[in-house]
């Protein structure tokens, strides 16, 4: 198939065209900017559904690959590889699905520099489908960095009053991991003669030591983007500052490259280390489910209250990964996708009354849910859903985590999972707090702030509307029917889970 | 051929077990899309037709168990599915779900009904009409997901159901978000539905322990599943189940308000009236009672776990008997008899007396419900005199609530009495209710309640003594609550002027009163006709056998006098001579210090403020705030990581490294030439005399050299 | 004839005391006159032993010295009375200006 027309190539690179097109456009053109992104990205996504399509459930390998030699030199062997299996392919889709829905978004938000916004969006979706699709080291770390650049300039210039700080923070503080995991790369490209991915998983054979040092060398980058306990400080300056689409990506996908990178790279690549590290990890993942649930608790800002809600809920995301069991990994993997959508919502919604209001502290806010009924149904429903109510998506995902955890013979504890468990009680304690603040009670004294500007506080438009339901949509199909999903990821996780445990068992004589 | 089969086989309706939960679900999407075109009326409608018809299908299930009383599983969907782990949605139809869903779809229609009469008056008192569409929507929601809980056929399905009336409790006891009870602007009820929330969560945490200890044993959450596996596994595990049914009577003390989680429900009385009487307590907060009794295969293996619920219960329901004592508001009364009753349930069926257990269950869902929803209609009445005498006659209450008079609560017992005059219907209902409930000769809680008591005699003597002396307390504050509220004197110009509510909420009030007298014909000594009708459900697991309870005259004969003396100390007490307005409690003066206690809850609430909120909360701030914001932000980020780069740049890099010591070695060696010439310069004196000594040394000492060497 | 260590003996004399004039005395003037002393001391070692060996390259040194003398006077006089001229004074105290 000609390389350029290959579906993974498109389905990267097209936003690509849209940014061609916006460079076009005159600057003051805002409407047509903000079109050409959104269709640009709806194209993006179809593409996606034709991947979807393509895509053979079944078939627990990596699929449509498509391998080119891109840099051989000096017996360098880095490739442009591209494929895509059940690991990734709802990543894949959750990139595609949320960009359009983040620009939809925007579409009042962003008053200024409309076009370079969008153009920047654009980047980072090519940046980030590409993180999820790159199956050579060297190829995938290109595409890591990359996200970076798109998002930092998406803080610093639209972002809020400290933005500059948040965004350099946010910037640094990845790199510095990144920088580690480079190393690890290069190792590897040297040392076993491959940058691929699944020629390195099948030529396994790296002894128990190294396997450790390039283990955590790995886990260093991943760890700092997730970000698990204690490496999260750069998030709610990153959170708080960005913008309400940049925060709805920043949360709905760019945390999910780091437990994603887990799943891909850490296990796979370094299965004996993984096993022995398992109870660690698990710890640092309860550490941070309670630690963020409590710190969440204690916020006077929105905002940062559900970027700490991300602390929490990722920190079940990692443990359900390093349970390394079946229902552990594919929990881990569909409540990446949960998060994405409940927190993504979240910010969408928090982004939505900001615009009216103008204020993220919850002590001027009060009895919305009399003034905007739709606003606040749809609200609750996505609490609900991020709080884990049985029926809803987080559910499935974290019931399935929680239980692989429990059993888990790599974490070797039940305790882990009981503890993390207590993490389900305190996450329906800060969000009915953060939902009570917001929505019940008498009116807060922000109603009368807004009408003293000359305006009352609108309900949700048609827009707006829009861009949740498809969000909606998911989070009871999740809830209620999760099969589909589940036989996306499962034989993939199959694999993994087995191909872990041979190697483990082979380790141990 | 239809009719034959039916006629050679019985009917078979198990097929429509899954409509249970389907027809709130339609019934809830109708008034969401059309309920703001609807009018009242028919929200209410759809909604009562909705849960009416749970009850047709619940009527058919029976009908068809009597011809295949084995019952039926009927699978819809898969559900969760990884690895060995397979969940489906699947419905369980035996005796004990359909006894569940008779109650739940009977008593919940009947109370639907109800509220089209009760809300319709309630949203114009809080003057906010525009809430009537969403209560129906929620109720709806709640029979759905009661529906979802009793008719689960594995454990996660009954957790879903579980929690989703969780929510709705949530909800609807938050209905009135932006008020307090009392009608004015406060936070309060929303307070009161989150605190319920919160405290089922904690329970819901024990249930999902229990759910793993079981996937993990089992490798099933499947009823038949585990229930045929348990005894092969209590003989090799024996702490494993022992483990899970306590961790699951957490989630029982969690959703059916027992020691030590039952502090949500007197607060969960914020909720409109029908509320209290469908969700705390006729339905959901039998939840838990549901489940032991559903978890019997597992708790008869294990007598440790038994005797733990049964003192629970029984502890439970003395406790929240004395604190019953000491209330004022009508609500709160039945609240505390509430828990306590569930208290009777759960040591019933903690003891193995299941059929004991769930007998009472439904005869108090009948009469709690009765005297709940009498309850909501004498704070109407007595909200409807409030109006008049306000505003006297010629003024309707229409737009204006009661924002702009003084502080009125309508559910305060002190404002009342003598109101068997001004509302005789709801007196006689009332009255049906408490006798019931008192466990008086021959209403419907005396053959439950002396079921349990003649179980607890054989089975578990303490537990029978607590009860005994709970059913005294209930005898007594029922007591109280009757001379208080319908006899003497009225105590406020608004249970002077108080109205009788209209027949849309005093007819379903017959038939439940009807059931509550006659409720007892269900299982009476000797028929047994429940006992038999649950047996079908328990004979499956030979492990099992199950107790029919033995009428016992002298356990009988014993209730029935310590209740009726109870009713005459009552009498003494509140009847014979009625209390004025302001006067203090009569016990008061008798109990002293202990009726404080009562009327205080026994402090119990502050207590868990003490030792446990208030605590999370520091934590919490100080996790926040110190440890994570200012040391771990601020400082260790900022001022370490931040702060020790920029003195590596700054102040090492840039102004020692770079500028003293790279500058400094260059500027110093020009520094050093221009020194030493300075110093050396010093021996330039000008005198050509120095110079020339200097020259004449040198020769002397080169030639002196060159002669010695 | 005289032996060889008289004029040895003497030019040594005349040198010292040429050597300490040039230390001692300030006048330019008689500085030059020391300096001049001491070169003729040189000279009549020279000269003595040049007759002493019986070579003539001593005697050809002294004409060589007594031509250098006589530049050294030319020069050396030349710059005294520029100095004069300027300071007023030949005391070589006062030509320090090359202290440092």
């Amino acid at each position: 198939m000609n390389p350029v027309l290959h579906p993974l190539t498109l389905v990267t690179f097209f936003p690509l065209l849209g940014v061609f097109v916006l460079l076009f456009i005159q600057p003051e053109r805002k409407n047509a900017q903000r079109w050409t992104a959104l269709i640009t990205s709806l194209i993006t996504f179809g593409i996606s559904m034709w991947l979807l399509a393509e895509f053979n459930a079944k078939d627990p390998d990596l699929q449509m690959e498509i391998n080119l030699p891109w840099i051989q030199v000096a017996g360098w062997n880095i490739s442009y590889y591209l494929g895509v299996d059940g690991l990734s392919i709802l990543l894949v889709l959750l990139t595609t699905f949320l960009t359009p829905i983040s620009i939809l978004s925007t579409w009042t938000a962003i008053e200024d520099r409309v076009r370079d916004f969008m153009l920047f969006f654009l980047l980072l979706e090519v940046g980030m489908t590409g993180v999820f699709l790159a199956q050579d080291l060297f190829l995938f770390y290109v595409f890591w960095e990359f996200t970076l650049v798109p998002m930092y300039f998406l803080i610093g210039i639209w972002g809020g009053p400290n933005r500059m700080y948040a965004a350099i923070k946010f910037f640094l503080y990845t790199m510095a991991g990144s920088l580690l995991m480079l190393l690890a790369i290069l190792w590897l490209g040297i040392y076993q003669g491959t940058f691929s991915v699944p020629e390195l998983i099948a030529k396994g054979g790296i002894p128990a030591d190294i396997q450790l040092w390039l283990f955590l060398a790995f886990a260093a980058a991943f760890a700092i983007k997730v970000p698990m306990w204690p490496l999260h400080s750069w998030l709610p300056d990153a959170h708080v500052e960005a913008p309400t689409a940049g925060s709805v990506i920043l949360a709905g996908v760019l945390l999910k490259m780091g437990t994603y990178g887990f799943v891909r790279f850490n296990i796979p690549l370094f299965p004996v280390a993984a096993v022995k590290v398992a109870p660690w990890m698990a710890l640092l993942a309860v550490i941070g489910i309670i630690y963020g649930a409590a710190v969440s608790y204690a916020q006077k800002d929105i905002k940062k209250l559900v970027a700490y809600s991300s602390v929490s809920h990722l920190g079940f995301v990692m443990l359900g990964l390093f349970a390394l069991n079946p229902q552990g990994i594919q929990g881990g993997i569909l409540q990446m996708i949960n998060h994405g959508l409940s927190t993504g919502a979240l910010f969408l919604l928090v982004g939505m009354i900001y615009e009216q209001t103008h204020t993220r502290d919850f002590a001027v806010y009060g009895g919305l849910w009399k003034l905007t009924p739709i606003y606040g149904t749809l609200m609750l429903i996505v609490v609900l859903s991020s709080m884990g109510l049985p029926g809803l998506n987080g559910f499935v995902g974290e019931f399935a985590i929680l239980l692989g955890a429990f059993g888990s013979a790599a974490i070797g504890s039940p305790w882990y999972a009981g503890f993390a468990a207590i993490g389900v009680i305190l996450a329906a304690v800060y969000l009915l707090y953060m939902f009570q603040k917001m929505f019940l009670g008498p009116e807060g004294s922000v109603v009368e702030e807004v009408k003293k500007l000359g305006h009352s506080i609108k309900d949700l438009n048609k827009r707006e509307i829009v861009t949740l339901v498809p969000i909606l949509v998911l989070i009871f199909w999740i809830g209620l029917y999760p099969k589909p999903f589940f036989a996306l990821i499962a034989p993939a996780v199959d694999k993994l889970v087995a191909a872990v445990q041979s190697a483990a068992a082979v380790a141990m004589y | 051929m239809v009719l034959s089969e039916i006629v050679t086989s019985g009917p078979d309706f198990f097929y429509l077990a899954p409509w249970v939960v389907f027809f709130p679900v339609i019934g809830l999407l109708i008034n969401i899309i059309f309920g703001g075109r609807m009018g009242e009326k028919a929200i209410g409608t759809v909604a009562s037709t909705a849960s009416g018809l749970t009850f047709v299908v619940a009527v058919l299930l029976v009908l068809s168990l009597r011809a295949h009383p084995e019952g039926a599983t009927i699978p819809l969907a898969e559900w969760i599915a990884i690895g060995d782990l397979q969940i489906d949605w699947a419905f369980r139809v035996d005796t004990l779900s359909v006894t569940m869903m008779m109650v739940v779809g009977g008593v919940g229609t009947l109370i639907h009904i109800y509220a089209i009469g009760y809300m319709h008056e309630d949203v114009r008192y809080k003057n906010d009409p525009g809430r009537y569409q969403r209560f129906f929507v929620f109720f709806n929601l709640f029979i759905a997901a009661m529906m979802i809980l009793v008719s689960g056929d594995n454990y996660l399905m009954l957790f879903v159901g579980w929690e989703g009336v969780g929510l709705c409790s949530y909800l609807l006891i938050g209905f009135w978000y932006d008020k307090d009870t009392l009608g004015r602007y406060s936070i309060d009820n929303a307070q009161a539905g989150k605190k319920a929330f919160i405290t089922n969560r904690i329970g819901d945490f024990g249930f999902l322990i229990a759910g793993f200890l079981m996937f993990w044993a089992f490798k099933s959450v499947q009823f038949d599943t585990v229930f045929e596996a348990a005894h092969h596994i209590a003989e090799t595990q024996t702490g494993m189940i022992l483990a899970i049914t306590l961790f699951m009577l957490l989630g029982v003390a969690g959703k059916s308000a027992q020691i030590p989680l039952f502090v949500w429900l007197p607060d969960a009385m914020a909720g409109p009236t029908p509320v209290s009487a469908l969700i705390h307590a006729a339905t959901m907060v039998t939840a838990g009672v549901y489940l032991v009794a559903r978890s019997a295969p597992l708790y008869t293996l294990v007598p440790a776990a038994q005797g733990t619920v049964a003192l629970v219960g029984g502890i439970t329901a003395l406790f929240a008997a004395t604190i019953a004592v000491g209330q004022y508001d009508i609500k709160k009364v039945l609240a505390y008899s509430t828990i306590s009753q569930l208290g009777f349930m759960v040591a019933a069926v903690g003891m193995g007396a299941f059929v004991a257990g769930m007998f009472h269950l439904v005869t108090h869902a009948f009469f709690k419900a009765l005297l709940f929803l009498s309850a909501g209609s004498v704070i109407l009445g007595v909200e409807r005199g409030h109006h008049h005498a306000a505003h006297g006659h010629h003024d309707e209450h229409d737009d204006h609530a009661h924002d702009h008079e003084e502080v009125f609560d309508p559910g305060d017992m002190r404002n009342m009495g003598g109101m068997r005059k001004t509302m005789p219907v709801t007196f006689w209902l009332y009255l049906s209710g408490t006798v019931a409930l008192a466990g008086i000769f021959p209403f419907a809680g005396f053959w439950s309640k002396d079921e349990i008591l003649a179980e607890a005699s054989a089975l578990n003597f303490t537990v029978y003594i607590l009860l005994a002396i709970a059913a005294f307390f209930t005898a007594f504050y029922m007591g109280r609550q009757i001379w208080m509220v319908f006899f003497g004197e009225p105590k406020h110009e608004a249970a002077e002027h108080a109205e009788e509510s209209p027949p849309v909420m005093t007819v379903p009030l017959m038939v439940l009163a009807a059931l509550s007298i006659l409720g007892g014909a269900l299982n009476l000594p000797g028929v047994g006709t429940f006992t038999h009708w649950l047996e079908h459900t328990y004979d499956k697991f030979s492990a099992m056998h199950l107790h029919h309870g033995e009428f016992n005259l002298t356990v009988a004969i014993t209730s029935t006098v310590l209740a009726l003396v109870a009713i005459g100390i009552s009498w003494m007490l509140y009847g014979r001579k009625p209390q004025t307005q302001g006067q203090p409690d009569p016990l008061k003066r008798i109990l002293g210090p202990i009726f404080t206690g009562m009327e205080n809850k026994w402090w119990i609430d502050e207590l868990y403020w003490a030792v446990i909120l208030n605590p999370y909360i520091v934590i919490a701030r100080f996790t926040a705030d110190v440890i994570d914001w200012r040391f771990w932000h601020d400082w260790f980020h900022d001022k370490v990581i931040a702060g020790s780069f920029q003195w590596f740049s700054r102040t090492f890099l840039d102004s020692w490294v770079d500028q003293r010591g790279i500058d400094g070695f260059a500027n110093g060696l020009a520094e050093g030439t221009k020194e030493l010439a300075q110093r050396l310069s010093g021996i330039q004196t000008g005198f050509v005399r120095n110079y020339a000594l200097s020259v004449f040394i040198g020769v002397v000492v080169i030639l002196g050299y060159l002669i010695l060497q | 004839m005289l032996p060889i260590s008289y004029y040895v003996g003497l030019s040594a004399i005349l040198f010292s005391i040429g050597a300490l004039g040039v230390l001692i005395r300030r006048n330019a003037i008689i500085i030059f006159m020391s300096i001049e002393l001491m070169l003729n001391a040189a000279n009549l070692a020279f000269v003595a032993f040049a007759r002493a060996h019986e070579a003539l390259s001593g005697q050809v040194f002294v004409f060589f010295v007594m031509t250098v003398a006589a530049a050294e006077v030319a020069v050396g006089l030349a710059l005294i009375v520029t100095i004069f001229r300027n300071k007023q004074s030949i005391d070589v105290d006062q030509m320090s200006s090359l202290k440092g």
